[in-house]
This record gives structure tokens, C-alpha cells and sequence, in this order.
């Protein structure tokens, strides 16, 4: 009976280089992705579609995100607040606008992303809001459709 | 004069795991709260306030269009109605393109039709999305992948319940 040579106890190293490249790169890969501008975006908002809307060009000096929920509840800056309570919510927001440049009222421009099913007189309630902060460059922000 | 010992030529080998470890980590983390964005887009609305724009200041004032949206029982669009003249009910956002276009049209001067403005009247209890899909049909139409651009000054009139 033969028996097999004992085997050599050398641990065998694969070689990990072109894992831990390829590994590297996807971190990069999903780092450049990240978006950390959603944060002003309320998730459980169903924004209406549209096929001609087009994200701006250029972004503006300073925006103020509203999203409007169908019950009228506005959520700014994480909070859920009651369209009636955000006036001073605005006016706080210029004063640091005002803070931060020399943005008049008039330069900020409110992006409102308003559930589709609110009813239109809420959504021209907020903007009457605005107003009354002398604000009065709007931005109904709609979904891209593609056709 | 000591001599210096030639050093042994072995080879160093760093320990790669911790840090694989921690790059996996990282990768799962990214891989997780990965979300691809959606594309969203804006539709502008200029609400000035009436205190601005002295009427003096106005040399020529922009041809204002109305549209009056009506809404039914279920907040769905009901009628609209251009100028006070109800637009086509089988297709109303397809038929309020065609009265707009039609009425840029007979401005002639290219240039004032660019300033041309649509001063919306909406009902309070319309639902936005057909406010929306309105603003698109004044806004322009897309046939394929040619865009047509009609208007790009919108205005509501003042519908709100005022808020202190």
C-alpha cells in the first residue's frame, strides 16, 4: 500500500490586488453618486409629472424648499409645520439669506414641491405666505417625465 | 570604522485584512444607501407683489392671456375656459395648447409673443397635478423629441385664503 508524500505546509496567498482596485473603485463610484441635496426632499411627496420641465440651468443664489403635503402641512427643513406657522420659519430663512449675502427678498426663489393630489388654493395659500415675506420668484418643481 | 551589517533582504509584507475589512464595510454602506436620483424639473411662476413696477415705469404692458381652470366635485379639471371662451372638452389640455399657440400666432412680432403672459385663475379645490399638467400646455407641447416652447410667463391670480 502506498501512501501520498505528506504535503508542504507553505499557506498559499492569493493574489488580492486586483480585488481590492476593482473593490476602490466602486467605493468611488457610489461616493461621486452620493446626493447629498435630497435632503431638502421629502420622500412620501408625490410630485405631479411633466414631460417639459427642465432642472434650471443654473442653480439660484439661495432657495428655500417647501414641500407641501395634500393635508396642507408643510415640511421645511425636516419639520412638518402648519401653513399658517411658516411665516416665521420664512422670515427667519431671509434673515440668514440676508446673513449669508446681500440677497434682497426678491432674489431668493422658493421651490415648492407640493404632493399632486393638494388641492391649488393650499398651494396658493403657501405662495401668499411667501409673499408676506416679500418673497415672490417661485418654482413649482414637477418629476421629469420621459416620454 | 564599524561596517555596517548589509541588511537582509526580506520581505515585507503589511497586513491588508483590517483594512479590507473596512473597505467591504464601506462599499455595503454606499451599496445600501445607494438611490438614483430622479430627474425633477421646474415650472417658474413670477408672483410680484403689487407694490412693485410702478405703472409709470411700464412702457408697453405684455399681452396677458386669461385661463380660468375649473375644477368638479372630485377636484378633477372640469372645464377651462381661455379669454372666457371654453376650449375644446374632448381634449382640453391638448385644445388649451392649440388656442394658445393660435392666439401667439396672431401677435406676429416674434419678440412679443416671447412676453406674452398667462394669468391663470384657478379653482381652490382643483388638484395640483392638473394645475400642473395646464401650466404644461400653455408652457409648450412635445412632439417625439421636438419642443415646442409657447409661453414662459405664468402668473396666478391671487386665489388664497388669506393667512395671518
Amino acid at each position: 500500500m502506498k501512501f501520498s508524500k505528506a504535503k508542504s505546509s507553505e499557506i498559499l496567498e492569493g493574489d488580492l490586488t486586483p480585488m481590492i482596485d476593482m473593490t476602490f473603485q466602486l467605493i468611488a463610484f457610489f461616493m461621486l453618486l452620493i446626493n447629498f441635496s435630497e435632503v431638502d426632499r421629502a420622500e412620501e411627496i408625490s410630485l405631479p409629472t411633466s414631460v417639459l420641465a427642465v432642472p434650471p440651468s443654473a442653480p439660484p443664489d439661495y432657495q428655500i424648499i417647501l414641500n407641501l403635503e395634500p393635508g396642507g402641512m408643510v415640511i421645511f427643513a425636516g419639520e412638518r409645520i402648519p401653513i399658517e406657522e411658516i411665516s416665521r420659519e420664512l422670515g427667519l430663512e431671509v434673515k440668514s439669506a440676508a446673513r449669508e449675502g446681500v440677497y434682497e427678498p426678491g432674489d431668493i426663489s422658493v421651490v415648492i414641491r407640493s404632493h399632486e393630489n393638494t388641492e391649488t388654493g393650499t398651494v396658493q395659500d403657501l405662495i401668499s405666505v411667501c409673499q408676506g415675506q416679500e418673497l415672490e420668484s417661485f418654482a413649482l418643481r414637477v418629476l421629469n417625465k420621459v416620454n | 570604522m564599524p561596517r555596517l551589517e548589509a541588511e537582509e533582504s526580506e520581505e515585507i509584507k503589511l497586513n491588508m485584512t483590517s483594512m479590507i475589512d473596512i473597505v467591504f464595510q464601506l462599499l455595503v454602506f454606499f451599496v445600501m444607501t445607494f438611490n438614483p436620483p430622479q430627474y425633477e424639473g421646474d415650472f417658474s411662476v413670477k408672483m410680484p407683489l403689487s407694490s412693485d413696477a410702478p405703472a409709470d415705469d411700464i412702457i408697453e404692458p405684455p399681452t396677458v392671456i386669461s385661463v380660468k381652470l375649473s375644477a368638479a366635485l372630485d377636484g378633477a379639471l372640469s372645464n377651462i375656459l381661455v379669454d372666457s371662451v371654453p376650449v375644446d372638452q374632448v381634449d382640453l389640455y391638448g385644445g388649451l395648447t392649440k388656442v394658445i399657440e393660435s392666439k401667439l400666432a396672431s401677435e406676429g412680432d416674434p419678440d412679443k409673443a416671447h412676453e406674452t403672459e398667462v394669468d391663470f385663475d384657478i379653482a381652490r379645490e382643483l388638484k395640483y397635478s392638473y394645475t400642473v399638467a395646464a401650466i404644461e400646455a400653455v408652457s409648450g407641447k412635445k412632439e417625439g423629441d421636438v419642443v415646442t416652447k409657447l409661453i414662459n410667463k405664468i402668473k396666478f391670480k391671487d386665489n388664497s385664503e388669506k393667512i395671518q
